[in-house]
């Protein structure tokens, strides 16, 4: 059986059966369908599901409800995520799971509100202050978004962070048909919690401790000030130095268990086709076209944006001198490509004006 | 790795001094509040503190309650996120009037949704902080170190504010009030909204810099207007019990519909089929009656929509791909067909017919049977439909005549798509004008 299906439901979906009981949102074109799913199914499942005032209230109320026991979700577009960015910051420093999502539209500014882009890409990446790491996953196909927003979920209560889904308009309101057997079974990870000791840790370093919630049965300290693991206030350099170590190791150590790609290999293929979110189907189309051409191409469609998946990018490089990089920006993720692929040919396909990519213009780059 | 000066924990205060200047109002605030929190026995861990940012902001640190310490102006929204998911727990929200300021619209939104918060603000009419700034409440011609000729703006009556919002408990006083713990004490209990505006000194900068003290508080207000005393008692449901009262009701989870295949395609490559139209006139849902027909005859369907921000105004222009095999969706690139329905979608779609090959087909009305496009046109007049169609049908009695006559699907599928759908009969009449006028 097959279902008629566009990916801000398959959002909803994949993110009620992770176990989300909490979202909070703010309208904004194209994102607004998200909230107003959540509005609508959320309070069946038990859960809680509101409209802030304004950007910042919904992601306040989110990292409330993440440290009170609920599994929480809110999703905005390119200007939402501007006004998220000091509690995207918040949420870093005090390890608050949370799973954001950024349907996004062409910008800067207003922009197109109704316009599909790849614009954010370095944006959620270097969204709030101080630098440190964040993940990202970009679904590409409704399927893949039911299943990485289960992933995000899993991933924010893993390493206790804020995870972006980072998707767009294209995605989010063009309806596919899915084979409903094609969504694989989703495994929610059970939240780690305890009361004892003090609600932070920092040694090891890359190690990730189990929250402390409020309304436990004791006292819980949270703060998003520099801190020691009892979540007061600290001056003390080492301390210092172990906390904000301790956000970069507990993420960049453990890349590995994070990385994510679609890897559609060719021996002999001297030339890589490498998209993600909204690019992964043309190069997808490109790659099939290409090799119906008789031509040998490897495909690559990178689902963990953030980290960089190094690894696998690595392995699908093997032979490779080109790579081609269709994006819907000028180029944001190629300069990742370009660092890890250096001393290869890295190739830019970009459109700016609101208009797919298609896989012939990706051929014709590779002519 | 400890290195804080924070004492074991002994009732509501630890045994740490507050780190306040000397004259400072806030530790009076804060000893009247763990009057009223040990007079209401309550667990430390089930109530949670949340501190907004400034002096009063470091409050937290000296109580043995739970706490939270996050952005400035947004101590309201953490508590609220806090009393959403755990209802049961006490949350009591200290801010300083800067937060009033940056967090003005978390206050006047929390205050009219009667979330079940205590907000105590420790209003000493500067920023203390960092350094003497004004602040919302700052009172007019008060000199602060960005008001050195004095204040020109009119200061927020908080209280007013959050009073003709709804708040269920509103209180104004001072830091010397006899009964503040008592008041504190009131608020925490009252369900819904509670705020008390508490008037202080800040010895630092507004008190030397207006030569401020005690007397000047009442006469403040009193100069203002402004009432002190409980203002607003008020009964309501708070937030958070209304929110699960009414969610009992609220069925089931969506499931997937899943649409089964009794048709048969004669379709044998993938087929792109733009309709172009005006907003509001159904393009985007008849697109989706033909798609999901489409699935129901074995084949793979996509749906891109293309519209401006408005909604009733302005182009729609609904994208369709129509596949034999599951492929990667493909939205670039030219249609095969066209369906050109009104001028708002000509001006969209004109770029596409003027590409359009020969090989193309654009499926028209009459008024646009002159359309500058290389493509064939089949110009179909909906009067010589045996029913009347309106505007409204024109894009599915267009689909319609489409299937018939580029043999897509059985115009059969189109039928048993729109039947369980709202609006059946509008479109099954529509499906059926269609299918005559492709004759």
């Amino acid at each position: 059986m097959r279902e008629y299906i566009d990916g801000s439901t398959a959002i909803v979906r994949g993110a009620l059966d992770a176990g989300c009981t909490f979202f909070a949102g703010y309208p904004i074109t194209p994102a607004s369908q998200i909230l107003m799913s959540m509005m609508r199914e959320l309070p069946k499942t038990g859960g809680v599901a509101i409209q802030g005032e304004d950007e910042i209230a919904s992601i306040g109320m989110c990292i409330g409800a993440a440290l009170s026991g609920a599994r929480a979700m809110t999703a905005t577009s390119g200007p939402g995520i501007s006004l998220y960015s000091e509690n995207i910051g918040l949420a870093i420093m005090g390890e608050v799971p949370l799973v954001i999502v950024d349907v996004q539209r062409l910008g800067p500014s207003t922009g197109g509100a109704t316009t599909v882009s790849q614009g954010d890409v370095q944006f959620v990446r270097w969204g709030t202050g101080g630098g440190y790491p964040i993940i990202a996953l970009a679904p590409s196909t409704v399927t893949e978004a039911y299943w990485l927003t289960a992933k995000a979920f899993d991933l924010a209560e893993r390493f206790r962070c804020p995870v972006f889904l980072l998707t767009d308009k294209d995605l989010a309101t063009t309806l596919t048909t899915v084979e409903l057997s094609s969504y694989p079974e989703i495994e929610v990870r059970p939240r780690e919690t305890t009361t004892v000791g003090s609600p932070y840790r920092y040694d090891p370093p890359d190690e990730v401790f189990p929250l402390h919630e409020f309304g436990g049965e004791h006292t819980v300290r949270f703060t998003g000030s520099t801190h020691n693991e009892d979540g007061y206030i600290t001056k003390h350099t080492s301390t210092i130095e172990a906390l904000n170590r301790h956000l970069a190791d507990k993420i960049e150590l453990h890349r590995d268990e994070i990385e994510l790609v679609d890897a559609d290999p060719q021996p002999g293929a001297s030339t890589l086709i490498l998209g993600y979110g909204a690019t992964g189907a043309p190069v997808r189309a490109a790659v099939t076209r290409a090799r119906a051409a008789g031509d040998k191409v490897s495909g690559l469609v990178v689902h963990s944006l953030w980290p960089v998946p190094h690894n696998a990018i690595d392995e699908a490089l093997v032979d490779v001198d080109r790579v081609v990089v269709p994006e819907l920006n000028l180029g944001l993720y190629r300069r990742e490509i370009e660092r890890v692929a250096a001393g290869r040919q890295v190739v830019g396909v970009n459109r700016v004006d609101g208009e797919m990519v298609g896989p012939a213009e990706i051929l014709e780059a590779m002519a | 790795m400890t290195d804080t000066t924070i004492t074991p924990l002994s009732g509501y205060r630890n045994d740490t001094p507050y780190p306040f200047c000397p004259g400072c109002g806030h530790g009076s605030i804060l000893d009247e509040l763990n009057t009223a929190l040990s007079d209401l026995s309550l667990d430390p861990a089930e109530v949670v503190i949340v501190s907004d940012i400034g002096c009063a902001g470091l409050s937290d640190q000296y109580f043995t309650t739970s706490a939270f310490h996050g952005l400035h102006g947004r101590s309201i929204t953490y508590a609220s996120g806090i009393k959403l998911a755990r209802p049961e727990l006490t949350v009591i929200v200290i801010m300083g009037d800067g937060g009033t300021g940056i967090g003005g619209a978390h206050l006047i939104n929390a205050a009219r949704r009667n979330v079940g918060i205590t907000v105590l603000v420790f209003n000493n009419l500067n920023f203390g902080m960092t350094g003497g700034q004004h602040s919302t409440t700052t009172p007019q011609g008060a000199v602060t170190s960005t008001t050195p000729g004095g204040n020109l703006e009119h200061p927020l009556d908080i209280c007013g504010t959050v009073g003709v919002n709804g708040a269920s408990y509103v209180y104004r006083g001072t830091s010397f009030d006899k009964q503040l713990s008592e008041r504190i004490r009131e608020a925490i209990t009252q369900p819904g909204f509670a705020l008390l505006d508490i008037w202080e000194l800040c010895s630092a900068y507004f008190m030397p810099a207006n030569k401020f003290g005690r007397k000047a508080l009442d006469a403040t207000m009193e100069q203002l207007g402004f009432d002190s005393g409980i203002l607003h008692r008020r009964e309501v449901t708070e937030y958070a019990e209304a929110y699960h009262a009414a969610a009992t009701a609220s069925g089931a989870r969506a499931a997937p519909v899943p649409i089964d295949t009794t048709f048969e395609a004669a379709l044998t490559k993938d087929l792109a089929i733009t309709v172009a139209g005006s907003a509001g006139a159904k393009v985007r849902s008849a697109a989706r009656l033909f798609g999901e027909a489409a699935i129901r005859s074995g084949l793979w369907a996509s749906q891109r929509d293309d519209y401006p921000v408005t909604v009733k105004t302005g182009h729609s222009l609904s994208k369709l791909v129509l596949s034999p095999e599951q492929a990667p969706v493909d939205s670039g690139g030219l249609p095969d067909a066209l369906v050109l329905l009104s001028d708002d979608g000509l001006r969209k779609a004109q770029p596409l017919l003027d590409q359009m090959p020969q090989s193309g087909v654009v499926f028209t009305v009459p008024e646009f049977a002159d359309v500058a496009t290389k493509a064939r046109l089949e110009v179909i007049d909906p009067k010589m439909s045996p029913t009347r169609v309106v505007n409204a049908q024109l894009p599915l009695v267009m689909l319609t005549v489409v299937t018939s006559r580029l043999g897509l699907f059985p115009v059969d599928a189109l039928r048993r798509a729109a039947e369980d759908k709202p609006f059946a009969d509008k479109n099954l009449e529509s499906i059926e004008a269609g299918a005559a006028l492709a004759d």
